[in-house]
């Protein structure tokens, strides 16, 4: 089964149709509620207080009403007027937005507490029209969401990337934003349960919290969580002091090395000096 | 949409950065739908709230007159939350356009939901 995003754009994807059976299959609704509950969770907001917050591709508002559940009081961003039209249907408690967040989000500095988004961020890396390019409307989206959130507030992401490089395409953005942050991976092991949440905090960086484990996954191994930091992001957009980063260690390259092997490419034999600095070039 | 959610909107145009806010709003629609009075939350959003334009934009839609200056604590100012309690969760603009002050993009508001899509070269 192929997934939504890699058969059209969401405004045409998510006709009245999709939209309906979207928002009337139980099994997604289920799905739904737990990443939502699951990503709010991880947004690590003060206990028991009303927060203002973003939902990001909020679709007809079922991730929307668990925030409501919760006592928040939000806003919804979404490209496709059908799901917005079932969220209508549905009075939701949210402001409700038609909006491609490849152009940005149009909030004055600080308005939110916190942002979610389920689902939605890997449409972000197609190019769908003529003009769109994926890291341009990625540096706009994370740039004008690093804005608008209040310091030291939190954005959640859980997403189903196709690709390693997209996901590193996506990190990258959000680094160059001043996002720090980090890959939460629930439930690794799991084909079923595996979910990941890119967490990313604006302006006061955190641990990035560990993924889950247990009854969900199958064979119960704890997901690993991938904190990025400045020094990752200087690292790769060649700011830094010239330090190499930490894809450079010894472990990256016997990795590396080990992949292309299996890829039936030719690698240099492991020798002494493998990882370690060879001095000054110059 | 509520005015709480147009006090923080900006036009967000390419190149619209200074008089890109407030936006202007030319509704043909505007209701009152009661919500849970929350003092706390109130407070907390005041803090983000760009005062001058919630005064203006009450005033401009008939409203609520509110005052040109808050006081400096809100502790006690019961009244005062309610009346921006009103104005902020219970006022939504249904239909009608949001307008840039700078630009003069219009921004739709229809059954509550405004449009906020730019066309390619606005990017
Ligand atoms: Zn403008």
């Amino acid at each position: 089964m192929s997934r939504p995003e890699q058969v059209a754009p969401a405004d045409v994807y998510y006709n009245e149709e999709e939209a309906h059976k979207y928002t009337t299959n139980t099994h997604i609704i289920d799905v739904q509620k737990r990443m939502t509950e699951r990503a709010i969770e991880l947004l690590a907001l003060p206990e028991d207080s009303t927060c203002f917050l973003l939902d990001i591709g909020c679709g007809s508002g079922l991730s929307g009403e668990e925030l409501s559940e919760n006592g928040h009081v939000w806003v919804g961003l979404d490209l496709s007027p059908s799901m917005l039209n079932v969220a209508l249907e549905r009075e939701v408690d949210g402001d409700l937005f038609l909006q491609d967040m490849g152009q940005g989000v149009g909030f004055r500095p600080g308005s939110f507490d916190g942002a979610i988004s389920i689902s939605a961020l890997q449409w972000l890396c197609n190019a769908d029209q003529r003009g769109h390019v994926p890291h341009k409307r990625l540096a706009r989206f994370f740039g004008t969401l690093y804005a608008a959130l209040a310091r030291g507030a939190r954005a959640v992401f859980q997403l189903y990337p196709q690709t390693p490089q997209q996901m590193g395409m996506i990190t990258a953005a959000a680094m160059k934003a001043g996002f720090t942050g980090g890959l939460v991976v629930d439930f690794p092991n799991s084909t079923r349960a595996k979910k990941m949440f890119l967490c990313l905090f604006a302006g006061v960086a955190a641990e990035v919290p560990k993924g889950l484990d247990g009854t969900e996954g199958e064979d119960g191994q704890a997901g690993p969580s991938m904190p990025y930091s400045r020094k990752d992001r200087d690292a790769h957009f060649g700011k830094g002091k010239g330090k190499k980063a930490a894809t450079k260690s010894r472990d990256w390259i016997a990795d590396k090395k080990e992949r292309r092997k299996r890829q039936g490419k030719d690698v240099r034999p492991d020798s002494a000096y493998s990882g370690r600095s060879r001095g000054p070039k110059f | 949409m509520r005015l709480l959610t147009h006090n923080l909107l900006q036009c967000h145009v390419k190149g619209c950065s200074t008089n890109n806010y407030p936006l202007r709003v030319e509704a043909t629609n505007v209701v009152h739908k009661e919500a849970d009075f929350n003092p706390e939350f109130i407070t907390h959003m005041l803090q983000k709230i760009e005062w001058n334009a919630l005064r203006t934009t009450a005033s401009a839609l008939g409203v609520a007159e509110l005052p040109e200056i808050l006081p400096l604590s809100m502790e006690g100012q019961e009244e005062l939350l309610k009346q921006i309690h009103l104005v902020l969760m219970e006022t939504h603009i249904m239909d009608g356009k949001l307008v840039c002050p700078g630009c003069s993009h219009e921004y739709l508001v229809t059954h509550g939901v405004g449009n906020m899509l730019l066309i390619e070269d606005e990017v």
